[in-house]
């Protein structure tokens, strides 16, 4: 497989991923805000902050409302990982890879770009939000699907799951940053385990991880528990320790793999360690962090490996 | 209310390519015309509806380059099909082989022993003058002596109903994806003409292209690595390329995915490593394919990838230099080369051609530019020429100075009365516009035609500029076989069968 199409399939099913998991963030974050208590001081910025995009977003805009927050992760042109650029880029990773690709996804991916040029808009306003957001991720979804059913499982799709379980161990670990942010504002009063609650349930769905959750842990929603769960599990196909090891599955079957299993390996030892977290806290935040470090320098050494980029 | 088609009137002076008068079809296309006949005015809008919106689900897109940075185009398309009969389609497909074949043969014979210009029948300094003309490849043999393996040529009609070779493209010829996409569309927006007429299937031609590919391999493997090569997304030809790689299972590469070793082989850069390539099909223009040879500057090409092809490491389709024969001085020829290479008569005629290097011709020319189209010699898209009937006196003037200075790079030709075809214009019109096709022709050891080619119409009214670049649109092609219609009993047992299944389903 030509280094170049490996590289745009890998990219093609990260920014999918990001789609979707954009299109549910923001739209989880809609429900959250309204079962919260209004002195809980959880604001929109919170998603800013999530993504990294703090220096971005206070380039774009000054006030950090609903508003402005939604239109830049969802629509906003400047911002290089907002959804509809991220659509953009699965679209221009698609037209260039259609010869490894199922020929549906490229009709798909179209689709799905009218969709968001015409609804965009109904999406920023509250209005339709909800109803475009759901059309978003089964769009996401449906394009997951197809691949899932008629991709022969060769080195195009080798690459995809790569992209895509890199970019889902990137978001989980984000999402778990973003639910600790969230319990440090939460003062510690009448209302804080309810208000815990309703973060962490948050950040199960979030990942879609709430059903499976409660089978799983056989708990009610409680911190230690939701955040070992994530990082941990090995059935949930989000988990952090479920895709390290679909990543090393996937290496393993493609050429001159050593570098890249190395990396794999040592993160298959550090992610159970952080699942074992005494408190959620900053130093918690600060072995996210660290894990977060790791996938970059993943992706750096599946760059030199197979797409032949020069090493960062 | 339904399409008045009793009121399309072709014009007089053109050829009609589906009336032969008011209200009369022609036979291949009487059964198309009853069918849009019975549709009202809402059905043809709402296919119209359809149709659109599909071609943009699609991604038939095509690049403008005044455009900027808009690669998505929707490709301009009209939903009425040009109609051409199977019988007079054999002949013509006989003729473009013919043609390719003494075309092949005159390259060979140029970068070889030139017996043509010995045997006097080229001038030796139509060569010499020649932009396409590559030293560099002098004595090279490719297989089968073929240089031009896949060829564009377009055909109109004057208004003698005789198709006309207008140009042959023998370097980078495109639109043979927007063929096969306009039957496609076709096919999804009005099914159901196409279980009552005869129409010849277009959809073999990857196989084709790709069997001749393969065919060229210097390698004798099993499976030769077979690539197309694309200058990139910004190539207003990049749908085609991706298309075509798709289809025909090939590896779509730009120049950076290639490198040349010291044992002069051509290698892609693949995630094992480096893996030998063997055919390259490459839609770059001859000066961007190798920056050692041609233009340094190019970052499109592959360094040594002349030096790879000389070797007999790759095959290059089409072979560098395959363009001298494009030229449009050395087509006023080309019916001469079919007679001094093959002994035979042309098939299909040339458009009358005046050489502005020779004097008695030139002053014609410089006469009648209002009457004719002058068109530089090796220029394609339809770019750089004056339409005489359609000029101003400022751009003749300009005209007679460029053809004063450089009689070899103009050529004349009288303004044909292009054919035209029912088109639908607005919500419910039906109006004549003038058309051309471009077949493409494939050879290696054998040859092939397309059925039918790609038609081009100019959607403007009165233009004969068909180019999708300056407003041009098409149409389906159809190939009709008036001998044999569909049978009605086939239809019948189609819908017995449904029925069956829907009962079927219903007692579950």
């Amino acid at each position: 497989m030509l280094s170049k199409v490996a590289e745009r399939v890998y990219w093609a099913a990260r920014y999918l991923e990001r789609v979707e998991s954009t299109a549910r963030l923001v739209s989880i974050y809609d429900k959250l805000l309204f079962d919260l208590p209004r002195r809980v001081n959880l604001g929109w910025y919170n998603l800013i902050v999530i993504n990294s995009l703090e220096d971005d977003f206070n380039e774009r805009f000054s006030v950090r409302d609903e508003r402005n927050v939604v239109k830049f992760l969802l629509g906003d042109e400047s911002n290089s990982s907002s959804m509809v650029n991220s659509l953009k880029a699965v679209r221009e990773n698609i037209r260039t890879t259609r010869d490894v690709i199922p020929p549906e996804t490229w009709e798909l991916v179209n689709e799905l770009t009218l969709y968001v040029q015409e609804n965009l808009s109904g999406g920023v306003n509250r209005s339709n939000r909800h109803e475009f957001l759901d059309s978003v991720i089964k769009a996401c979804q449906q394009i997951v699907g197809l691949w899932f059913v008629n991709m022969p499982r060769d080195a195009a799709w080798e690459m995809m799951r790569l992209g895509q379980n890199l970019e889902r161990a990137d978001m989980t670990t984000r999402n778990l940053d973003a639910g600790v942010a969230a319990i440090l504002q939460v003062e510690d009063d009448d209302f804080a385990v309810n208000a815990r609650q309703i973060i962490w349930g948050n950040v199960l769905r979030s990942l879609n991880a709430e059903q499976p959750y409660r089978r799983a842990a056989r708990s009610s929603i409680k911190g230690p528990i939701v955040v070992n769960y994530l990082i941990s599990d090995e059935f949930f196909p989000r988990t952090l320790n479920y895709c390290v090891g679909e990543m090393l599955t996937v290496a393993s079957n493609l050429p001159q793999n050593k570098p890249v299993v190395a990396v794999l390996k040592k993160l298959q030892k550090d992610v159970p360690a952080a699942a074992e977290a005494d408190s959620l806290g900053e130093e918690f935040r600060d072995t996210l962090n660290s894990l977060q470090m790791s996938l970059g320098d993943l992706h750096s050494v599946i760059g030199t490996t197979w797409f032949m980029s020069e090493p960062v | 209310m339904s399409i008045e088609w009793k009121e399309y009137a072709p014009e007089g002076e053109f050829f009609d390519e589906v009336f032969s008068s008011p209200g009369n079809p022609r036979q291949p296309a009487k059964r198309l015309i009853s069918y849009l006949s019975s549709l009202s005015e809402d059905d043809i809008q709402s296919r119209k509806i359809a149709m659109e919106a599909t071609i943009k689900e699609m991604g038939v897109s095509f690049t403008v380059y005044t455009e900027g940075g808009n690669i998505d185009r929707a490709w301009p398309f009209d939903m009425i099909p040009r109609v051409i009969s199977r019988t007079q389609w054999d002949k013509t497909a006989a003729g473009l082989r013919q043609r390719l074949k003494a075309l092949n043969m005159f390259i060979d014979d140029l970068y070889h022993d030139q017996k043509i210009i010995k045997d006097g029948i080229i001038p030796e300094f139509v060569l010499k003058q020649s932009k396409n003309y590559r030293k560099e490849c002098e004595g090279m043999s490719p297989r089968f002596g073929v240089w031009a393996h896949i060829c564009g040529t377009d055909l109109v009609r004057d208004k003698d109903g005789q198709f006309y070779v207008l140009e042959d493209n023998l370097r980078v010829p495109s639109g043979v994806s927007y063929m096969l996409e306009n039957r496609s569309i076709m096919k999804r927006v009005i099914p159901e003409v196409f279980e009552n007429v005869n129409i010849a299937p277009v959809g073999d031609y990857p196989e084709h292209l790709f069997d001749t590919l393969v065919s060229l391999s210097p390698r004798r493997v099993a499976k030769p690595v077979v690539v197309v090569l694309t200058p990139g997304i910004y190539n207003s030809a990049y749908f085609e390329h991706a298309f075509l790689a798709q289809r025909m299972g090939a590896e779509l590469i730009e120049g950076s995915d290639l490198v040349v070793k010291d044992d002069d082989c051509v290698y892609m850069k693949t995630i094992g490593g480096l893996e030998r390539v063997d055919v390259i099909y490459r839609r770059i223009d001859d000066l961007y394919l190798d920056p050692e040879v041609f233009l340094p500057e190019s970052a499109l090409g592959v360094p040594g990838l002349m030096r790879a092809w000389k070797a007999g490491n790759v095959a290059l389709a089409n072979a560098p230099g395959a363009g001298v024969a494009d030229d449009k001085v050395v087509y006023a020829y080309v019916p001469d080369m079919i007679r001094y290479y093959l002994s035979e008569e042309p098939l299909i005629p040339n458009v009358e051609t005046y050489l502005c290097y020779e004097e008695k011709q030139r002053e014609y020319v410089l006469a009648n530019l209002d009457k004719l189209v002058v068109k530089p010699a090796n220029e394609s898209g339809g770019y750089g020429m004056l339409i005489g009937p359609h000029s101003t006196k400022k751009e003749r003037e300009e005209f007679a100075r460029l053809i004063k200075e450089n009689p070899r790079n103009y050529i004349a030709q009288p303004t044909l009365a292009l054919s035209t075809a029912p088109t639908l214009i607005g919500k419910n019109k039906i109006e004549p516009r003038h058309l051309d096709l471009r077949p493409f022709v494939l050879q290696a050891r054998d040859s092939y035609v397309t059925t039918g080619g790609l038609t081009r119409v100019a959607m403007k009214k009165g233009s004969l500029v068909v180019n999708s670049s300056q407003g041009g649109g098409s149409k389906d092609t159809w190939i009709v076989d008036t001998g044999a219609a569909k049978g009605s009993g086939k239809k019948s047992a189609k819908k017995s069968a449904a029925k069956a299944g829907q009962k079927a389903g219903g007692s579950k």
